[in-house]
């Protein structure tokens, strides 16, 4: 290995121009002439909007426009469009309600923007705001995600009747209830999987800038995905055709998932800026961010797990119920049902598995992938439900889930995926080392002593990612593929750029895959460049997310780098005037074999350039490739997390005594970044578990709206974490990758759920599980101790 | 409009500006220092930190009016002929940042805890100290490790200036 090679941890390219001061985030752009874009968002949950009056404002100082869902609908702005169709168990396809770029007739939920001022500088748009007078007709609300679907709530959607979105299965019913049927034990739980705001913390901001010379609009955007971004923008709304359209994604300061969706802000930027012929800015307040950044998770599931006698797991099922907000978000669809329900299975052989998905409109912001997306929801029903039957059945919970672990690949599960590699019983001895399990009851003693109770939660997640497969993902309703593509330049003097389509949001990619192409290559990583987030300069890409930037992005780099190499051999052949198979390539040098004859890579990509040694009719000059890199299946990262908690049960105060997480990632490139990506994954996870909530009230008045009232993991909130990884490598992939980004977020809440319920002796804790929820449980507890 | 005169980053300046002026918007916009960031506006999340006079403070609620005739540092002010501070080091050698829109605030406070509490920092000081600033990326199980490296990187530094 070398130094700056794959496997090293090379400290990061990119982080002298952010400790400096010297990123470039979308609002630290300005263009000249830049007016500035307030949003008047809905104060009510569900209204209809009667009547606009915008002549106050528009008298008011500095103001440019102010533009209405009627503007939008006369310049032909055309709607947002969910890229996932799911079809319910009756073959009929979704619901798809209408989610316009301005809010047109009816608003619903607070935050919907309903118009925009635009005005020569921030203050002067946000106090003309002010004077727009907006008559809404305030209707009833549908918040609550549990009774969304029940006869007589108000509809969001007049075609989704009952707030209907779909109703999904998959799996087995009847194979699953037979084995119910057989079943010695059966552990039973209904569960509510909070709801989250993401909260990256850079604000979403867009700048639309439009050039009337070429006709052509420039939209600098914190997207995840600005190529998908500018295919929505183009294709469905209607901005500008795509070879008018650029989509800038610079610097983005987080994502979580919040960054793919394309949202109205964006549409009307750029829409604005041509209408106007005027660059248009926009920046959320944290507040906006809090109203109308999609959330995530908010499920409410009911489900049972069926042994036999021996403890062995014979079936489960589970239905859920997912609330998707109120507007079809970009990825809403997929969630709840292809990145949840097929992750059921977990790490282990059960024979037999049904789920059903209810999706339902409600009149809150839409719910949309966040960290994990479906599968912390999947790894929570899972990981809970086993540890319970563990304790119901009087087993050690590791050895109960070591018993039920798959072991042999690949493994069809019965849900939709094949596992196609991995070690399940090796991450499960090395955390239980790590965290000294031997030494559990000895702490718990200690605990005890000072009146404290301690407890042991264990989390043997599974996910799926590397998405995806194109032919797969588009037989389960995708709209797009998720193929990846690289595009390597090698410059004359032996300096590489390599563009991708996937977008680094704090991943380290310009570091990460630096190292794969020094690694390749043999030069020097300082002088390898990543390119990424700009329409014009990348041919094409589908983004980040879903622990794709490794397995799918660096798979396009490295198939990009073997038609580098080949080529380069072509060349070398010519240079050293060998023939071409006589090549051998090693470290940066060309060789003829069986020879001392060599060349280097410097002198072969100026060679390709100047094109003196080689006739250009059987070569081509130069030394760039393209590539396009389509996975054959998802990956499948794994491990295990064990959490150990010590409560006060006089205060419910939680401590996270330690952490352990030993993760199967695959081969890794940098274990430094990968380790961060751990740390920041489960301090998510603990934020779900602990911390955070979204609460609407009855209204849908959102209550938890700023960082006063929903509460943000900090730094005297979460412990330090002991991380280790195993490696069983991909096989479906050239390097062996899996993906690390998203796997301590989903490993994390059921191994805390797990610990603090372990801790009291009563199952009935909720997320988050804060003082109060905790103290509570712990008084049921003690009453139900004083009462046996 | 009122105008304002401060010294930044060791140099003068001033403007006309509306009297409700942010520190911060002036900074940024005024400036063009964009190093300084915005990520909550209710000075919750710390991305604003900057150094007033030697103490930390939040800018995006300090009017930039209040700080009339003060030293105001920002993370552009930090480094010196091309050299990082030690905070600065720190938080890269210990991959103390993911996303990057946390990190000046977080140095700009690290700093102004050595300056309040020494450059021996125990772990659970760092972490109550950290207490103003929100990171969404890296579990701050790094930062706290860069502090605790910072700090003695600047006590070191310290003594060998004497």
């Amino acid at each position: 290995m070398s130094a700056t090679g794959i496997g090293a941890s090379v400290k990061r390219k990119e982080d002298h121009r952010f400790i400096t001061g010297k990123g470039h985030y979308t609002d630290d752009i300005n263009r000249p002439g830049q007016a500035y874009a307030y949003f008047l968002r809905s104060p009510h949950a569900h209204a209809t909007i009667n009547k606009i009056d915008t002549s106050a404002a528009l008298a008011s100082a500095g103001v440019v426009a102010v533009l209405t869902g009627a503007d939008a609908v006369a310049d032909k702005i055309g709607a947002h469009v969910c890229g996932w169709t799911i079809h319910s168990k009756d073959g009929s396809p979704m619901k798809v309600g209408s989610y316009p770029a301005l809010a047109h007739g009816k608003a619903l939920y607070v935050g919907d923007p309903v118009a925009v001022v635009i005005a020569d500088t921030y203050s002067q748009a946000k106090d003309a705001a002010e004077s727009v007078n907006i008559d809404y007709g305030v209707l009833p609300a549908a918040i609550d995600t549990a009774s969304a679907a029940k006869p007589g709530q108000p509809q969001v959607h007049d075609l989704a009747p009952n707030n209907t979105v779909f109703n999904w299965h998959v799996g087995d019913k009847a194979a699953t209830d037979a084995a119910f049927a057989k079943a010695a034990h059966v552990t039973k739980f209904d569960l509510v999987n909070n709801r989250l705001i993401p909260n990256a913390m850079e604000p979403r901001s867009a700048l639309g800038d439009y050039d009337s010379g070429t006709d052509t609009i420039t939209l600098y955007s914190t997207s995840q995905n600005p190529h998908v971004a500018r295919l929505v923008l183009s294709a469905f709304q209607g901005v500008a055709p795509e070879h008018k359209l650029r989509v800038i994604a610079p610097d983005v300061g987080g994502g979580f998932g919040s960054k793919i969706f394309i949202y109205n802000e964006e549409t009307v930027c750029a829409w604005a800026a041509k209408k106007l012929d005027r660059p248009v800015k926009w920046t959320a307040e944290r507040t906006e961010s809090f109203l109308a950044d999609a959330h995530g998770r908010d499920h409410v599931t009911h489900a049972e797990l069926a042994l036999d006698a021996s403890g062995k797991m014979l079936a489960l099922r589970a239905h859920t119920i997912a609330n998707l907000g109120a507007y079809p978000s970009t990825f809403w669809s997929a969630v709840p049902t292809y990145l949840y329900a097929i992750l059921l299975s977990g790490q282990y052989d059960i024979p037999a598995i049904y789920a059903e998905v209810d999706a339902v409109y409600t009149n809150t912001v839409s719910v949309d992938a966040l960290r994990g997306a479906g599968r912390p929801e999947a790894t929570f029903v899972v990981e809970r439900i086993v540890e319970m039957a563990a304790r119901e059945l009087g087993r050690d919970p590791a050895e109960f889930r070591r018993a039920n672990f798959v072991k042999s690949f690949p493994h069809q599960t019965p849900v939709i995926l094949c596992y196609d590699a991995g070690d399940y019983p090796a991450a499960l001895d090395k955390a239980l080392a790590l965290a000294d399990y031997k030494g559990v009851g000895a702490r718990k003693a200690a605990s005890a002593a000072k009146g404290k109770l301690r407890g042991v939660g264990f989390s043997a997640y599974i996910e799926a990612c590397g998405l995806a497969p194109s032919a797969a993902v588009g037989s389960l309703g995708a709209g797009v593929g998720l193929w990846e593509s690289a595009e390597v330049r090698v410059n004359p003097v032996g300096t590489v750029e390599v563009l991708t389509g996937c977008h680094s949001h704090g991943q380290g990619h310009e570091t990460t895959y630096a190292q794969l192409v020094s690694d390749r290559l043999g030069i020097p990583i300082e002088n390898v460049s990543i390119l990424h987030g700009d329409t014009d300069k990348v041919q094409f890409g589908m983004g980040t997310y879903g622990s794709r930037s490794g397995a799918v992005g660096m798979s396009a780099i490295s198939k990009a780098l073997d038609k580098i190499e080949a080529k380069a051999k072509k060349v070398a052949g010519h240079v050293l005037e060998a023939a071409e198979g006589d090549i051998e390539f090693k470290d940066g040098k060309f060789t003829v074999r069986g020879t001392d004859k060599s060349t280097d890579f410097v002198s072969v990509a100026l060679n390709a350039y100047i094109a003196h040694k080689f006739n250009g009719q059987e070569l081509e000059p130069g030394l760039k490739e393209t590539a396009f890199w389509d996975p054959t299946n998802f990956t499948f990262p794994a491990g295990v997390h064990i959490c150990e908690v010590e409560v006060d049960p006089e205060t419910g105060v939680t401590k996270i005594d330690r952490w352990t997480a030993v993760d199967d990632f695959g081969v890794l490139i940098n274990p430094m970044i990968v380790e961060g990506q751990v740390h920041g994954g489960v301090a998510h996870g603990i934020g779900q578990a602990l911390l955070e909530g979204a609460v609407y009230n009855a209204d849908g008045q959102l209550l938890t709206a700023s960082y006063m009232d929903y509460c943000m993991p900090r730094a005297d909130d979460l412990p330090s974490y002991k991380v280790a990884t195993t490696e069983t490598r991909c096989p479906s992939n050239p390097l062996g990758m899996k993906g690390c980004g998203e796997a301590g977020a989903i490993a994390s809440p059921p191994a805390v759920i797990n610990a603090i319920t372990d801790a009291l002796g009563h199952e009935d804790v909720a997320m988050p599980a804060t003082p109060q929820v905790v103290w509570r449980a712990a008084q049921k507890s003690k009453q139900k101790r004083a009462a046996e | 409009m009122i105008h304002v005169s401060m010294k930044v980053n060791g140099k003068a300046v001033s403007a006309d500006v509306d009297p409700r002026t942010l520190l911060v918007q002036f900074l940024r916009e005024n400036l063009r220092l964009t190093g300084t960031h915005v990520g909550c506006d209710t000075s919750q999340c710390g991305a604003c930190v900057v150094q007033v006079d030697g103490r930390a403070i939040k800018s995006c609620t300090t009017l930039a009016a209040s700080s009339e005739g003060s030293d105001v540092v920002t993370i552009e002010g930090l480094a010196k002929g091309g050299k990082l501070h030690p905070m600065q080091q720190a938080f890269q050698d210990n991959h103390a940042l993911q996303c990057g829109f946390c990190t000046p605030g977080m140095i700009m406070s690290a700093i102004d805890i050595v300056h309040r509490k020494g450059s021996n920092l125990d772990e659970h000081t760092i972490r109550e100290e950290l207490e103003g600033n929100i990171c969404r990326c890296t579990g701050y199980h790094n930062i706290v490790k860069a502090v605790a490296e910072g700090a003695r990187g600047m006590a070191s530094g310290a003594k060998a200036a004497e």
